[in-house]
């Protein structure tokens, strides 16, 4: 089973520059863990030491945000096309509460940094 | 403005410690911070790879709509960074907006730059008045602030 994963700038140190690596699994967690047996280290930069998904990157599989599958449960087929993109946010607001808003999906930070004005 | 500093031999690729960028862009740019203040305003520029020239604008909504915090739609990030794959584009420029305070990253904005190899351009809007714009590079969470050269017509009218 082939999945091609494309590779953020940032974290082509880890694939020896490659931009579009392959890997397999059927769900995003055996992809992930089947890319790390390739490119050691990528799966720190993936997922947090709690198991989360990490809230530096973004995960598409195909055209969507794998947030909304899912997340590292998200189902993959042979053929699937993996996009990894660095996650763009930042701001005045500190980061310990930055960071407890990110990790969710775009639609929920929305309302979560609303209320906290 | 003075004129681009020769890159160390340890700068990264086509990285100069001088962000050359047109005087509509950045005109654009502020006029985006300008709108949406009080929220943080974001956005990138792309540019031909390997040029280092930022070209061509993209407002991009902060779903975070927030004072003190951005973050980029995912689904919109996706469909801009493939446009910019598929015209042999990178995002020159990632810029947004300090709403109260200085120009100048935030252990947020450090810890979240993934763009290596793009300037980050903050404005702030703290003065009603005037604005503050200055330019950095972030990168293995080391920050280096860079001059900012603003030219006329780099872009084709």
């Amino acid at each position: 089973m082939a999945i091609e994963v494309r590779v953020p700038t940032i974290l082509r140190s880890y694939t020896g520059g490659a931009k579009t690596v392959e890997g397999a699994g059927e769900t995003l967690t055996a992809l992930i863990d089947d890319l790390d047996a390739k490119h050691k280290g990528l799966k720190g930069r993936l997922i947090t030491p709690e198991g989360g998904l990490h809230r530096f990157v973004n995960i598409y599989v195909n055209d969507e945000d794998v947030r909304f599958l899912g997340a590292l449960d998200a189902k993959l087929s042979d053929g699937d096309s993996i996009t990894i993109l660095p996650a763009v946010a930042g701001g005045a607001l500190g980061f310990a509460a930055a960071a407890a808003l990110l990790g969710r999906p775009s639609k929920h930070l929305a309302a979560a940094v609303s209320t906290k004005g | 403005m003075s004129a681009a500093t020769p890159g160390s031999p340890h700068s990264h690729g086509n990285v100069n410690s001088v962000l050359t960028i047109d005087s509509a862009i950045v005109d654009a740019i502020v006029a985006h911070a300008r709108r949406d203040h009080p929220d943080e305003a974001c956005g990138v520029v792309a540019g031909p790879i390997g040029s280092d020239l930022p070209t061509r604008l993209i407002p991009m909504d902060n779903a975070a709509r927030s004072m003190t915090f951005y973050e980029f739609d995912s689904m919109e990030q996706l469909r801009v960074w493939r446009e910019m794959d598929d015209n042999d584009e990178e995002p020159v420029v990632i810029y947004h907006s300090h709403t109260a305070t200085e120009a100048y990253p935030s252990r947020t904005d450090i810890s979240f730059a993934g763009e290596p190899g793009a300037h980050y351009v903050l404005v702030s809007t703290r003065e009603s008045d005037s604005e503050e714009i200055r330019s950095f590079r972030i990168v293995d969470g080391v920050v280096t602030e860079e001059e900012i050269n603003i030219v006329d017509a780099t872009v084709d009218a």
